[in-house]
Formats: C-alpha cells, sequence, structure tokens
C-alpha cells in the first residue's frame, strides 16, 4: 500500500467546512461514512443529509434530488470507497446531465470505518478519468489549497454535472457524528426545503 | 401484449410521478417507453438496480415521486440499498416483471424468480402480485397509494404470465 496519503497536504475537515461555507443555500448528501462526520463537524444542519449507510448510493440519491429539484445547487460530498461501490451511477449521472449537481469525492485512498484499508485508488485506479470516461467531462482532480481555492467557484456555481476528486491527508480524527434516526434527517432536510408541510 | 403498460402509465401519471427510474427489460419496454415519451416524467437510466432504489429516496428529498420499473432479476441487487427505504421510512413504489414462474427457458433466472416475493418482504416490502391483465390497472393504482398516501414501501410483482414467451430462437 502507497503511504502517500498520509502526507496529501489537504485536511478534509478543512474542505468540508469550505465547501459548506461557500453557500448558503446548497443541499448536500454526503456518504458514508467520514464525509458524514466531516460534514457535522464543519456545520450540522438540516440541509445536509448523511447516509450512515446505503453504501454506493450517495450519488444516486443526489441524483434524485437534483432532478426534483432543478433550480437549487445539489452537492454529494462522499469518500472514495463509497464512490467506487456505486461507481456506476457516474454513467447514469452523465447520461441526465444535471446541470445543478456537483460531485466531490474526498480521496484518502482508504476505507475510514474499516481500519484505513487501502481503496482501489492507493494503487492504481483514478476516479477523475473514470468520471470522463463515464462521460462527465467537467472532471479534475484537486491536490491542494491554491487547487481548491481557485476552482471553488466552478465547483459550488459552474455547470454541472461537476465532478471533482479531492485529495485529502489520511488522517486519524475525531469522530463528529450527527442524528442516527433516518427518519429525522428526512424530515429536517424536506421541513428545510419544502416547508413544514412536507413532514 | 404488454398493453397492461399502458394502465401502469395511467396510474402513474394520475398518482403525479415525477421520475421514473427503471432498467430495460422486455416485459416492461412498452411502459417504459410511454415515460421516456412523456414531457414531464424523467426517465432515469440506471446501471444497475439499487442506484434507482437511491434515485428515489433522493427525488423523495426534494419532493418528486418517483417510481422504479425491474425485472425480478435485479430484486436481489437492491437488497441492502433498500436499508434506506426502511430505515428513514421513504415511499417506495416499485413494479417488477417476474421471471423464473412460467415458461421459463433460462434455468439462471430461477434462483432469484422463485425467491423475490420473500427476498423483497424480508427487507421491509409489502408485496402483492398481479396475473390477470385486467387487474393490472387497479392493483398499480393501489401499490402507488399504498407508497405515497400510505408512506410505505410497495411493490408489485407482475407474473410472467403477463410477458411473451422468451425462447431465444430455440
Amino acid at each position: 500500500m502507497s503511504d502517500r496519503a498520509e502526507s496529501f497536504p489537504l485536511h478534509r475537515r478543512e474542505v468540508a467546512r469550505t465547501l459548506l461555507g461557500a453557500r448558503d443555500d446548497t443541499l448536500i448528501v454526503t456518504g458514508l461514512g467520514s464525509t458524514n462526520w466531516d460534514f457535522t463537524a464543519a456545520g450540522d444542519c438540516a440541509r445536509i443529509f448523511p447516509l450512515w449507510g446505503a453504501m454506493g448510493g450517495a450519488v444516486p440519491t443526489g441524483l434524485g434530488l437534483a432532478l426534483a429539484q432543478p433550480t437549487k445547487r445539489v452537492l454529494v460530498a462522499t469518500g472514495d470507497g463509497e464512490m467506487l461501490m456505486g461507481i456506476g451511477s457516474l454513467a447514469t449521472v452523465a447520461v441526465q446531465a444535471p446541470k445543478n449537481l456537483t460531485i466531490c469525492v474526498f480521496d484518502n485512498e482508504r476505507y475510514g470505518e474499516t481500519g484505513m484499508q487501502a481503496t482501489h485508488t492507493a494503487s492504481v485506479a483514478d476516479l477523475s478519468l473514470t468520471a470522463q470516461g463515464l462521460g462527465i467531462r467537467n472532471a479534475a482532480v484537486i491536490t491542494d489549497d491554491a487547487e481548491l481555492k481557485a476552482d471553488l467557484d466552478n465547483i459550488v456555481n459552474g455547470e454541472g454535472p461537476v465532478f471533482r476528486v479531492i485529495k485529502v491527508r489520511a488522517e486519524p480524527l475525531e469522530f463528529v457524528l450527527p442524528s442516527k434516526d433516518g427518519v429525522h434527517l428526512k424530515n429536517r432536510f424536506r421541513a428545510e426545503l419544502l416547508g413544514p408541510g412536507a413532514v | 401484449m404488454l398493453e397492461w403498460g399502458d394502465d401502469i402509465f395511467t396510474a402513474v401519471k394520475e398518482a403525479g410521478v415525477g421520475q421514473v427510474a427503471y432498467v430495460p427489460d422486455a416485459g416492461h419496454k412498452r411502459l417504459i417507453n410511454a415515460c421516456i415519451a412523456d414531457n414531464d416524467i424523467k426517465a432515469v437510466s440506471l446501471t444497475t438496480e439499487e442506484e434507482g432504489v437511491a434515485v428515489t429516496a433522493g427525488a423523495w428529498l426534494g419532493g418528486e415521486k418517483c417510481v422504479m420499473l425491474m425485472q425480478s432479476s435485479g430484486v436481489g441487487n437492491c437488497i441492502n440499498m433498500l436499508s434506506l427505504i426502511e430505515t428513514c421510512r421513504f415511499p417506495f413504489a416499485a413494479f417488477v416483471t417476474m421471471r423464473g414462474q412460467w415458461h421459463e427457458f433460462n434455468p439462471w433466472q430461477m434462483p432469484m424468480g422463485t425467491t423475490t416475493k420473500q427476498a423483497l418482504e424480508t427487507a421491509g416490502c409489502l408485496v402483492d402480485e398481479v396475473e390477470d391483465p385486467a387487474d393490472v390497472g387497479a392493483k398499480a393504482a393501489a401499490t402507488l397509494h399504498k407508497a405515497f398516501v400510505g408512506q410505505q414501501s410497495a411493490v408489485l410483482l407482475l407474473s410472467q404470465r403477463l410477458v411473451p414467451v422468451k425462447t431465444f430462437g430455440k
């Protein structure tokens, strides 16, 4: 296993804070599991729907949401392991081509929840090339803070589908957990977006 | 054959469904083509059925009803993703064309075809079945009502007797 990810300069919690802070109206789906803790740490709120399970489901959940709300910006933030489990969903996104959808993969090249084992990106797999090959043309890799800052407007406001692999450091971090109650998470999200009558 | 697809389509339209997620399927061909041709329905072609379960959840988060169309073999692909539906109590409606039931040519369809109902019930879905084409419209409407009014996970299995016998020319 390559140890390179332990010296990647970007820290995932700071990336989450940057993305969350870039717009106050983005609808966010986070994938199992570290991106849940990253965005909860950045500022748990009703417009974030964290997935505590359903591995591989972050992108298609974001797609259904983006198609339902074409005038709102939707961000899917998930990990490399979660993305690999639902990789075909990128082709499904490419065919639908929602202009309001951004997918950010926080790629630490590890399965964080199971003991930091190497994912396929630690050796040979390139998720940005994969996304391009599956039809998402606006796909790129971000490796440091200067690149993130320079690209931020495009990431959060640019014409979608936007796909970014953000290489983040493989590092031990404190768990910052959102509610585990799926019904509560669903209801708070719908009430925020659609009003109290939606619950 | 497959005119019953029109009855499901009518029920889908009357229920105000905005998204239909599907895996291409011979039995659902007529219905899928009607959904693709409809300007008010976003037809989402999937690479695997489990994506559709998550698309359905995302659509509901955004205030839109989504229906899934698939074949019995695809139900097996959905099992873990259906935990999203059960845990968050998302409404879920699916129409499943059956294999492994009636003049099945392909033995590889038997394991999933003969256990579809049990698999879905184990995953928390309410399952109804229909064999008579005259009943499809009413049962489709009831499935959609169960999902979107009753807020349940509801699946209608469409018997293999409703679809043309597949022989691969043999």
